[in-house]
């Protein structure tokens, strides 16, 4: 099984060195090898299973509730100035 | 001899707290010494709170004092996963993305525990974000099982078991997504409860595979296992999955008088290649003692039992590669020193924050998921899910409860699967399909090996029957001496 190790590292936002690319090109290959035999069960008409408890549509009125502090929102943020989180600059 | 208050029960402590016999103090203190004087070898904490605890104590003596206990559980101590916010302490996932964390709030079983007296102590090491069989996958410390301290504890939640068998809390909290309750459970030899999903709230519990994920307690025995648990289960508003279902008295229903002999499936796929002769011996042994008190045992068929693992990583490495989307650097977490623009910041911080465990199965979980591979993979996979619970679901219309072995073999040597993922999966292959299916399960200790490992079996129980599955196994529990077995440490 060949995966396309540098656009899966694109979409899953990660920075590979080139052995972990080698390394996980592989492991990879192995896994996705074992999951093929799930092909050969029938599942013509089953349902999927989303997960496994009978809760459907949950819903809450829409009400205004107390929730974080800005002071505790804020508490594990890097970099932050004026109650906002400071990141490099987006637009220029 | 009297057992030294770190090896006794949260029963028989909770019944020395009430008769005025012990302090909370005096007990929270006698856990901070054992672990002074053991956790070195066993590593089982990521971090503790001495002053905290003892602050903890002295308001559950206080309450005592004025006649206003909160129940069986003031002033116990039980020690947490660190997979669960526990307000103005570290909260890390065994993580270096989470590396400094401080969590903001309580989980919502933190609060249950506060509301029922405990004392919150210490967050239990784990593999990273809960990924692992063995709990080397943490990045902070390798834990090491309390009965051969060359050897894992098994994982992910070996922290919480470790501790637990050492004598370094009476009971613990973990979280199970494909065993990660009851496998360490069973190699470290205490007992182990993974609750229906939906039972617990996972408010407060950081997300690896979410529909997967559950909280859960570890005790010495059934009967302590069954107190946590009325502690923490009940409907949450704040987790859209928790299930409204009716509470009931969880350590009444261990000795409730039975209209009908337990009917006990053997579910024949569990019993086959790959199952160490010593553990397959000690679970029978264990039959024989069902059979013994006039329970029907039978075999049953769960037939799709051999795509249970494959349906597992494909669902759960896809929902990871979602949830850990949120670990970006920006609002908490690590955050690279290297990155001058935003795109380089995600791909650093996470570069530099993840292990590679987590970052395989993000890789994976975004495979399954990509454009072309969704139907073939993840679709297909829930369809497979499906099928998995249908199997239980007709063994339920002839056994009350299943029976298998909790984890293939004993605890395994530390780095003998470290470099190959896919045979570390294999250490979960009796305990996923139970995830997959939502269904609640038990470890419990079954026996040794002739080397001094524990051994566990599991019994499976019907959805929300948490009552019948305890009782099932307290009948077995409650009359053999397992627990009474301690390390030597």
């Amino acid at each position: 099984m060949q995966i396309d190790i540098d656009h899966l590292a694109m979409l899953s936002r990660l920075a590979l060195t080139p052995e972990e690319k080698v390394k996980f090109s592989a492991q990879l290959g192995d896994i996705i090898g074992y999951i093929e035999k799930l092909k050969e069960v029938n599942v013509d008409g089953v349902e999927p299973t989303a997960h496994a408890t009978p809760i459907f549509n949950v819903l809450q009125a829409d009400d205004p509730r107390p929730g974080l502090s800005v002071e505790d929102a804020l508490r594990n943020a890097p970099v932050q100035r004026d109650h906002m989180v400071v990141v490099p600059r987006v637009v220029e | 001899m009297t057992t030294p208050l770190h090896f006794q029960t949260v029963t028989e402590l909770s019944a020395a707290l009430a008769a005025g016999s012990l302090t909370s103090v005096a007990l929270t203190e006698a856990f901070i010494a054992r672990t002074h004087a053991v956790e070195a070898r066993v590593q089982a904490f990521n971090s503790y709170d001495t002053d905290d605890a003892l602050a903890q104590a002295r308001a559950s003596d206080a309450r005592r004092a004025a006649g206003q206990a909160l129940g069986p559980l003031d002033g116990i101590p039980v020690g947490m996963k660190d997979v669960i916010a526990v307000r103005d302490q570290p909260l890390t996932a065994s993580s270096k993305i989470l590396a400094g964390f401080v969590s903001p709030y309580d989980a919502t079983v933190t609060t249950k525990l506060r509301a029922a007296g405990v004392v919150l102590w210490g967050r239990l090491n784990m593999d990273e974000f809960a990924m692992g069989s063995s709990t080397e996958n943490s990045s902070t410390k390798v834990t090491a099982n309390p009965y051969d301290l060359s050897r894992i504890p098994g994982g992910s939640s070996g922290g919480s078991a470790a501790a637990l068998a050492a004598g370094e809390a009476p009971a613990t909290l973990g979280s199970d997504t494909g065993g990660s309750i009851r496998q360490p459970a069973a190699l470290c030899g205490v007992v182990g409860l993974k609750p229906t999903y939906g039972l617990i709230s996972r408010y407060g519990l950081i997300a690896y595979a979410s529909s997967l994920d559950q909280i859960g307690p570890f005790g010495r025995t059934v009967e302590d296992v069954a107190l946590l648990l009325q502690a923490i289960a009940g409907h949450d508003e704040r987790d859209s999955t928790s299930f409204k279902a009716v509470i009931p008295d969880y350590r009444a229903a261990l000795t409730a008088p039975r209209t009908h002999p337990w009917r006990i499936g053997i579910p024949k796929e569990y019993f086959g290649d790959g199952l160490d002769p010593e553990v397959s011996a000690a679970v029978q042994g264990a039959i024989a003692y069902y059979k013994s008190l006039g329970a029907e045992i039978r075999e049953v068929s769960l037939p799709h039992t051999p795509y249970a693992l494959a349906a597992y990583y494909i669902i759960a490495t896809a929902e990871a590669s979602s949830n850990l989307a949120r670990f970006d650097g920006v609002r908490y977490g690590h955050r690279s020193a290297e990155a001058d623009n935003l795109h380089a910041l995600y791909f650093k911080s996470r570069a530099e924050g993840f292990g590679s465990e987590v970052k395989r199965r993000i890789i994976l979980g975004t495979y399954v998921l990509s454009s072309g591979y969704y139907d073939a993979y993840y679709g297909r996979a829930q369809k497979v899910r499906t099928l998995i619970r249908e199997d239980f679901i007709k063994a339920y219309g002839e056994v009350d409860v299943i029976l298998t072995p909790t984890a293939p073999t004993p605890a395994f040597k530390r780095g003998e699967k470290s470099d190959d993922p896919l045979a570390m999966y294999l250490a979960d292959i009796y305990t996923i399909g139970v995830n997959l299916a939502g269904l609640p399960a038990i470890s419990i200790p079954c026996g040794f090996t002739t080397a001094g490992l524990p051994i566990g079996l599991q019994l499976i129980g019907q959805p929300f029957a948490e009552a019948d599955l305890l009782a099932a196994a307290y009948a077995y529990d409650a009359t053999h001496d397992w627990a009474k077995r301690t390390p030597n440490l």
